[in-house]
């Protein structure tokens, strides 16, 4: 088996190619029933079921996109009532400085609702998957690179619980992978 | 597997159901990366140098007319009484208008499940910003004294002063500024994988550093592509009614006045459909030269993709046209003497050309998109967008300033009349937009590379597996 990055250092995992998004679906699938946690697959693009084959649940991101949302919104109520009612109120137009006046509030409402929805959307999902980050042990693997072009990855970490090279080796060959190669960190 | 194998094991109802592949010349993964990755990392080919020297030029005349209007005053352009609001929000909803189209292809395509927008949903979304960038332009010297454009934001400041939540004007504030910024972060978001794919391609050290920089350390794992598609599905779901909202308020700038012809309910979904309308238009104007200079993408924005944009045109055209007859319709039927003079004055006043010219551009001449000989033909389609995009600046030209001329006492009528700064400003943002777009094109990934892989028929986890 090679081995890349600094060798005296810790492994992070063992990684295998695969050729296609196929092959890469029923590898994860095996993974999934052999009970690792800590695993992951890489592709060019996301596939269609793979949460599924992985044995994940749902992406909790959009409970919390709702609280971005909730947010939005109050910021607009204080936003419009706390001047246009009690600190500067003004007639204008005849239109009333109490809670009837609220049709007239709607658009920035809705407007600052997707703004601040928008903003917790990209920075939660970043933050949710760990970005941004400047290196990773997988970047010390020359052919990763073409995870970005037609490859397709699987890596099992060594945090596993039931990880031991050996096994993860045998089980990464049974599926098919190829170029299986031991990651180490910097 | 060819396209001739799968479909000779089906039979012929079946064959019905089968759709024309995305993708043409069974182009691979690998392909569609390369490829679009040449394009950026090729040596800058000698149209882009030619170009560029035409449009920068005309981006430093619009900058140069505007530091002209910022030091002497909003009176270097032909704005008078009555017509207050002349070219300059002409321009502004023209510009923002063109916008729309890219976040409908990008996000309401994307609700809908239309895969062919993967191959024009980047450059489109591109355009859109740089629209944007043009249309804010004009609201912002617009207000005169240009230093004192915080105003607009609700800070406490020392006057005490509060804006008024009620005016339409301060949502167009927020509706824009919320459009411009989820715009950004949609399409920033949409590139991130790509820019991985460039970190991943380049060679010197210098690109590796920027694009790894703005990649952020993608990996493109499954861990981190469900959190990301669903960021992605919820951004989708904000910009779809977003899009709609913002020509809406802005169609509230006029609407929610009390000038005959402007103080209309019919506003905000005529004024959608036509920022749609301009906006596929401009796509088009813009997407057919690009795929000229590269043959090749051909096969990723196909003939397909330009026969769907000519019938949303066609659709988005005949609404628009309908939106015209129904004004007058109303304006005969509400049988209000201000209205009607106000139509009337439209279509045979001082300003009937361009009246006529928005009539003729904006509902006779899309109707050739009928015959799907116009919408495959690429050099008639680019022929007959023209005329969309001229007659949606017309559309909103008539609206602002013939309403205007035409004021509630005869005494107070008067014409408007564009001065040389007013000509060479909005020439000039033509080539700010240009010049963006180039810049765009030359670094960065025009097409969508993943979700075009992702449209693939290998991408289907169950590729070439029997029906269940």
């Amino acid at each position: 088996m090679n081995a890349v990055g600094n060798p005296t250092a810790p492994v992070y995992g063992i990684a295998a190619e695969f050729q296609s998004a196929r092959d890469l679906y029923r590898a994860a699938e095996k993974i999934r029933d052999a009970g690792f946690e800590k695993w992951d697959v890489f592709s060019p693009f996301p596939i269609h079921g793979m949460d599924e084959a992985m044995g994940m649940r749902r992406s909790l991101l959009g409970k919390i996109v709702f609280l971005g949302g909730l947010t939005g919104f109050l910021t607009a109520v204080t936003l419009q009532f706390g001047p246009s009612s009690f600190l500067y109120p003004l007639i204008v137009a005849g239109k009333p400085t109490n809670l009837f006046t609220v049709p007239a509030f709607f658009p920035i409402m809705f407007e600052l609702t997707i703004l601040v929805s928008a903003f917790t959307a990209v920075f939660g999902m970043l933050l949710m998957n760990g970005l941004p980050r400047l290196n990773h042990a997988l970047f010390n693997w020359d052919r990763f690179k073409k995870v970005t072009e037609d490859k397709f990855f699987v890596a099992i970490e060594a945090q596993d619980p039931k990880f031991s090279e050996a096994a993860v080796r045998d089980l990464l060959a049974s599926l098919g992978g190829t170029n299986i190669t031991a990651i180490h960190g910097d | 597997m060819s396209e001739a194998i799968l479909e000779e094991k089906l039979t012929d109802e079946e064959k019905q159901v089968v759709r024309p592949p995305l993708v043409l010349n069974q182009r691979t993964m690998g392909w569609i990366s390369s490829y679009i990755s040449s394009i950026i990392e090729g040596k800058t080919p000698l149209w882009w140098w030619i170009s560029m020297g035409v449009t920068v030029p005309m981006t430093l005349m619009c900058l140069a007319m505007l530091a002209y209007l910022i030091a002497t005053g909003v009176g270097v352009w032909g704005n008078n009484h009555p017509v207050g609001w002349a070219w300059d929000i002409t321009n502004f909803v023209f510009w923002i208008g063109i916008g729309h189209a890219g976040t409908l292809i990008s996000a309401i395509l994307f609700l809908t499940r239309q895969k062919w927008r993967t191959s024009i949903n980047r450059a489109a979304e591109a355009m859109t910003l740089f629209a944007v960038v043009c249309a804010g332009i004009y609201p912002a010297l617009h207000v005169g004294r240009v230093w004192m454009a915080w105003f607009l934001a609700p800070v406490p400041n020392a006057n005490g002063i509060w804006q008024n939540f009620r005016s339409p004007l301060l949502w167009d504030v927020f509706a824009v500024s919320t459009y411009f910024t989820v715009s950004v972060l949609f399409w920033y978001t949409g590139l991130i994988p790509d820019l991985a794919t460039i970190r991943d391609r380049c060679t010197s050290k210098i690109k590796k550093f920027f694009y790894g920089i703005a990649a952020l350390g993608w990996r493109g794992g499954n861990r981190q592509w469900r959190h990301y598609e669903k960021a992605y599905l919820i951004l989708a779901g904000l910009s779809t009614p977003l899009v709609l909202s913002v020509h809406s308020v802005v169609s509230f700038d006029f609407a929610t006045s009390v000038i005959p012809g402007w103080h209309t309910t019919i506003f905000p979904p005529y004024f959608v459909a036509g920022a749609i309308f301009g906006g596929f238009a401009m796509v088009l104007t813009i997407m057919i030269p690009a795929c000229a200079i590269y043959k090749p993408l051909h096969d990723l924005v196909t003939i397909n993709h330009v026969d769907k944009m000519c019938k949303v045109i066609l659709l988005t055209g005949s609404i628009v046209g309908y939106a015209y007859l129904m004004e007058l319709f109303i304006a005969w039927y509400g049988a209000n003497p201000f209205e009607r003079a106000a139509f009337w004055y439209r279509a045979v006043g001082p300003y009937w050309w361009a009246y006529a010219a928005m009539m003729f551009c904006n509902v006779v001449a899309p109707q050739l998109f009928w015959f799907k000989y116009f919408r495959t033909n690429l050099l008639w389609v680019w022929i007959i967008v023209q005329f969309p995009n001229m007659g949606m600046w017309f559309e909103r030209f008539v609206i602002i300033a013939t309403t205007l001329a035409r004021d509630f006492t005869p005494s107070a009528w008067g014409m408007f009349h564009p001065t040389i700064v007013d000509i060479l400003t909005f020439v000039g943002t033509f080539g700010l937009f240009t010049t963006l777009f180039l810049i765009f094109i030359r670094f960065l990934p025009m097409i969508c590379m993943f979700e075009v892989k992702a449209v693939l028929p290998e991408a289907d986890p169950h590729h070439g597996e029997a029906h269940h």
